[in-house]
């Protein structure tokens, strides 16, 4: 009877020791796109979001000379780093050697060396949504602008020291700020009001870089969200409308005369600006068909006009499922089109060429959304 | 890599019939044992025996029933339902950890939404997300947790028992009185980690031949901190779970009644109001958080049953309840401060059920129920809705010595009115199901049974209605079940041995139109669809014995194994087709032994989950590793004075193992608890 005893307890011993395994960094994974050796970029960096409490926001690099592409650098590279990249990575950014990831849920900027993606530090900063960079310094925006205070409903920009990797000035703006541009040394920053439907906000803030102080709030349209500067002057904003009566909007506002010039009226959800050109998506809910009508655009940012062009072509749009993110190569002037999917599964990313055909597609992390081309 | 833990699933597998068949070798050695006694002792115990041991109800049930007893309850460690559950087969807990956190049940792979939890026999409802969390509810007043997978075969019944996929029976206990005495007096005091206080007290009165009544009231106080740890073999990082504390306050009272020929009555009020701390996931450079949730739950219910005639039996059941709930977030400032949501859940029920005995074989029965719930809240663009349910259902039931088959048809009609905006309209839908079991041997009680089930769930009013993510184009979300399986009761003529109970079920269960978050009308917002299916197979072993050494020590031990294979055939196109659904491990078990020495009480229980996946995919970034606990406990009863009290000392996962049910939700590591009881 005791050795059946013993029997018992080998069997609970060998349980214990033989389920679980020893615990590993996330490995990395490569798979291989068509080579360019002869890339004038050189390749970029792709942020996945991650579903929110998942923690599961990751880094994909794809070098474009040799077609190979890294999915889930970061935990490799970086494994010490408690909990990796994190929750909800929400933006991304090259600036000078170091590569900036906005990690919204784990409340930090990750800062990175560009060229390995090993960690330089990191600045923390609660509910941080956008990044953007002038003369030396970083610009985050933020939808919290004071911890537990019930009378604080504003966002603020932080300014980051990119040497010292410190925050050096901080400005309220309006309710969760989102994109930011910055034109002649003005930033400006789109507010959108999205936690008090249906009083969102409807204005752009201008903040004076020297001063660090907010000028004005100019009256645009309700909740906005993207911001795009031209080379003309002009900002690119859109407005998410209330997703019931009124629509999502295109506007084209000229920093000059602080005026709007122009208004699409195109429901645009991202957009990505390449010479005098502007690449739109958009992920409309059509309530009478329970379904999501999604559609592809150009703008010619000189004459801003809406075109007839189409960059892409050959039917294959139809394989996307949810347009996330886009980007252009300046230099060959292929489009990058992520496809987030239904959120909770891997996502992929597309990249048509400038006829608008596909070349080639890949797998990436869940909710692929932002691109950082390198050089 | 996923090959490589492919082929760690199997072994496992291999691994739990190994501890299976271990385990039968651990108790044949006994029998042997056994044989050495003296013949004329084991002749003179077996008439005894025979009278001791009835047939379980598990035995005789056509659908796969699982019971833990007050006995039980009160042995095994656990502080709530949800702790309790664990135990069975064919469940999956979602724990999001702590004392406060919440914990639902997913059976067979269906969903969380399609089990009903009753509390004596009455449905608790939650019509805004449709699930029950069954950490609320304490074990204290608990006579019985059992769990049907398919439905009870009762014909007295409302007819909300034949309206979900499978359930849960919370049985409360009825004041019972010990000679010559007129009251029972139970107090009950807890404590130990995560700054455990709970004392509650139990207190039956017999008011005179009829009538009884009871009061139950229990506080519970914890500051909800645990160490837990994260690693990946580089980092390890070790932390204290914060804004997990729980205050919660409970109160029961009931009076019972006896009416003439066998009829019974009963008039209850529910009480309970909680304020407690909502922990969040522990993501990287975020380990704490600060939103907090108060709850408010009122109910009463009463029931009459009583037998007409020889044939004829009627059972009423009513209910009123209100549910409050409000849900504060500081980190989410709007223009009027802090989110502060409340949520107001009304609803009344009444139920009429009559039986009728044809003759000596057929019994047929009629149910008609009534159900109107609503929903009230202070969010944007709320719908204010309404439903009202009507369910009826006609059943029959042929029963001979060895044949039972059982066969019923529901009929829901489900209205919906909402005060703004669409409401998701009118459904009236027919659920077939046919229930047998078979002693397939005259004299052995070896028993085929199996169940056809159609039944569907409605979507919720989150489903419905929320604003930005409700979609009111919604269907209800269908399965279907197919079980077969046998039950096996074996009395043994040594009493040495207690009876072998065996119970072996295998399954097929098919989910569709099932209700599944998309991206929706935008890409922060998320909207409702009716597009999963899923397929489900699964087998499920229950075991039970155990054997006496000595004269005064008994061991019990029982075995529980859970094969589960749960495929999204949502789509071929998918890249996730014909992959594993999340949280489904492909195996997990539990083992318990319980010896009684003297005053002596010892438990020991392991449970076991295996690999599964956090999300739809079958990768290895989706990847969880399996989680087994060992927990013990040992318990002392003395009297004083005619007055016992019962000690009982628990010590959770011995061996300290760290492990998320949830992923970025950690669960506690080793943990102690203490019980001291004491009844007059």
């Amino acid at each position: 009877m005791k050795l059946k005893h013993f029997t018992y307890l080998f069997c609970l011993v060998l349980l214990v020791a033989s389920c679980r395994k020893e615990p590993q960094p996330l490995p990395q994974e490569e798979t291989r796109v068509t080579a360019e050796p002869n890339a004038v970029v050189k390749g970029f960096y792709l942020v996945n979001e991650g579903n929110m409490n998942m923690n599961k926001a990751s880094l994909d690099y794809l070098d474009l000379v040799t077609g190979v592409y890294k999915r889930n650098l970061y935990s490799q590279v970086n494994p010490e780093v408690t909990k990796g990249l994190g929750d909800v990575g929400n933006d991304i950014a090259i600036y000078g050697a170091k590569l900036y990831v906005v990690v919204n849920v784990s409340n930090k900027v990750e800062v990175l060396n560009a060229k390995s993606g090993k960690r330089i530090g990191q600045i923390d900063l609660n509910n941080c949504r956008y990044i953007t960079f002038n003369n030396g310094k970083a610009y985050v925006s933020s939808y919290l602008g004071k911890v537990g205070d019930a009378n604080a409903p504003n966002g603020i920009v932080a300014e980051i020291d990119t040497t010292s990797l410190t925050i050096s000035r901080m400005v309220e703006v309006g309710r969760q700020p989102e994109e930011m541009a910055v034109v002649n040394g003005k930033l400006y920053v789109a507010n959108s009001g999205g936690y008090s439907p249906p009083n969102y906000e409807n204005t752009l803030s201008v903040i004076d870089l020297n001063s660090f102080k907010e000028e004005k709030r100019i009256p645009i349209a309700i909740n906005l969200h993207r911001v795009k500067a031209d080379k003309y002057g002009d900002l690119y904003i859109t407005s998410r409308g209330d997703y019931y009566n009124i629509p999502s909007k295109l506007f084209v506002f000229d920093t000059n005369t602080n005026q709007i010039k122009k208004t699409f009226d195109l429901a645009t959800s991202n957009l990505a600006i390449d010479d005098d050109l502007a690449y739109i998506y958009s992920t409309e809910w059509n309530y009478l068909k329970g379904e999501n009508t999604i559609s592809y655009h150009m703008v010619d940012i000189k004459n801003e006009v809406l075109l007839d062009r189409k960059f892409i072509t050959d039917g294959t749009e139809k394989n996307i499922k949810i347009p996330y993110g886009i980007a252009v190569n300046r230099a060959n002037k292929d489009v990058y089109v992520t496809d987030a999917k239904d959120y909770v599964t891997p996502g992929r990313l597309h990249c048509y060429n400038a006829q608008g055909r596909l070349k080639w597609s890949v797998t990436t992390g869940d909710i692929p959304a932002h691109i950082a081309f390198t050089n | 890599m996923v090959k490589k833990s492919l082929a760690l699933l199997k072994g496992n597998g291999a691994f739990v019939f190994f501890c299976f068949t271990i385990w039968l070798a651990y108790l044949q050695p006994k029998h042997s044992f056994a044989q050495n006694l003296d013949t004329s002792k084991v002749t003179q115990l077996k008439e005894v025996r025979i009278n001791e041991y009835r047939l379980s109800r598990q035995n005789l049930s056509p659908a796969a029933l699982q019971i833990l007893t007050a006995a039980d309850l009160k042995r095994i460690n656990s502080l709530s339902v949800a702790d309790a559950v664990r135990y069975f087969s064919g469940v999956q807990l979602k724990d999001y950890g702590g004392i406060g956190g919440l914990k639902t049940v997913n059976i067979r792979s269906m969903g969380t939404n399609h089990t009903a939890v009753f509390y004596d026999g009455i449905a608790l409802g939650n019509a805004q997300n449709g699930q029950v969390d069954l950490g609320k509810y304490s074990l204290d007043n608990l006579e019985e947790i059992a769990l049907l997978s398919g439905q009870n075969n009762e014909l007295l019944q409302p007819a909300k028992a034949y309206a979900a996929a499978s359930a849960i029976y919370l049985r409360t206990k009825t004041p019972s009185f010990t000679e010559g005495k007129n009251y029972t007096l139970s107090a009950n005091f807890k404590t130990g980690d995560f700054g455990l206080i709970n004392p509650s007290v139990t207190y039956q009165l017999q008011l005179n031949q009829q009538i009884s009544a009871s009061l139950s009231t229990e506080y519970l106080k914890a500051n909800g901190r645990y160490k837990f740890r994260y690693t990946n073999g580089v980092y390890d990082t070790t932390a204290v779970r914060n804004n997990g504390d729980l205050e919660r306050f409970r109160v029961e009272t009931g009076i019972f009644g006896k009416l003439k020929n066998e009829g019974e009555w009963r008039a209850q009020l529910y009480a309970s109001t909680s304020a407690r701390g909502l922990p969040g996931a522990i993501v990287a450079n975020r380990f704490d958080y600060n939103q907090r949730i108060w709850d408010r739950d009122l109910f009463i219910q009463g029931n009459v049953k009583q037998p007409l005639n020889d044939k004829l039996a009627l059972l009423l059941n009513a209910k009123l309840s209100h549910n409050y709930t409000r849900f504060v977030d500081p980190e989410y400032v709007t223009i009027n401060g802090f989110l502060d949501n409340r949520f107001n859940e009304r609803e009344g029920y009444f139920s009429a059920a009559l039986s009728y005995q044809l003759n000596k074989f057929w019994t047929t029965a009629f149910s008609t129920d009534y159900q109107y719930q609503d929903l009230d809240a202070n969010i944007y663009r709320f719908a204010y809705p309404n439903r009202h349910t009507f369910l009826n259902v006609l059943s029959a039931a042929i029963k001979t010595d060895r044949l039972e088959v059982q066969g019923n048809l529901l009929s829901t009609t489900v209205i919906d009115q909402v005060q703004l905006y669409g409401s998701g309209g009118n459904k009236q839908i027919f659920s077939p199901t046919v229930l047998f079991s078979y002693k397939v041997l005259p004299k052995a009680n070896l028993r085929l049974r199996g169940f056809y089930k159609d039944i569907f769930r409605m979507p919720t009013f989150n489903d419905l209605y929320y604003t930005f993510i409700g979609n009111t184009l919604l269907k209800p979300e269908f399965t279907k079940q197919y079980d077969i399986g046998l039950t096996y009761f074996k009395p043994f003529k040594s009493a040495k041995l207690l009876p072998l109970e065996l119970q072996a079920d295998v399954y097929y269960n098919q989910v569709k139109d099932k209700i599944i978050a998309q991206p929706g009308a935008n890409l922060i917002r998320w909207i409702m669809y009716n597009i999963g299916r899923v397929d489900i197979k699964g087998l499920e072993l229950n075991a039970k014995s155990g054997f006496k050494i000595g004269e005064d020590m008994i061991v019990g031990t029982s075995l529980n194994y859970t094969y589960q294979q749960a495929l999204d055939v949502t789509s071929v196109t998918d890249d996730n087709y014909r992959h594993q659904i999340p949280y489904i491990p492909k195996h997990s078990g539990s083992f318990l032994t319980k010896i009684d020495y003297k005053n002596w009480k010892l438990n020991y229980s392991f449970i076991y989950t295996g690999a599964r996946y956090n999300q739809k995919a079958n990768i290895i970034y989706n990847y969880m590793e399996p989680w087994y606990t060992h927990d013990a406990a040992i318990g002392y009863q003395f009297k004083i004075a005619k007055q016992s009290l019962n000690l009982n000392a628990e010590v959770n996962n011995v061996l300290n193992q760290y492990y998320d049910v949830i992923p970025n939700f950690p669960m506690p590591g080793r943990n102690y608890r203490i019980t001291l009881n004491f009844k007059i």
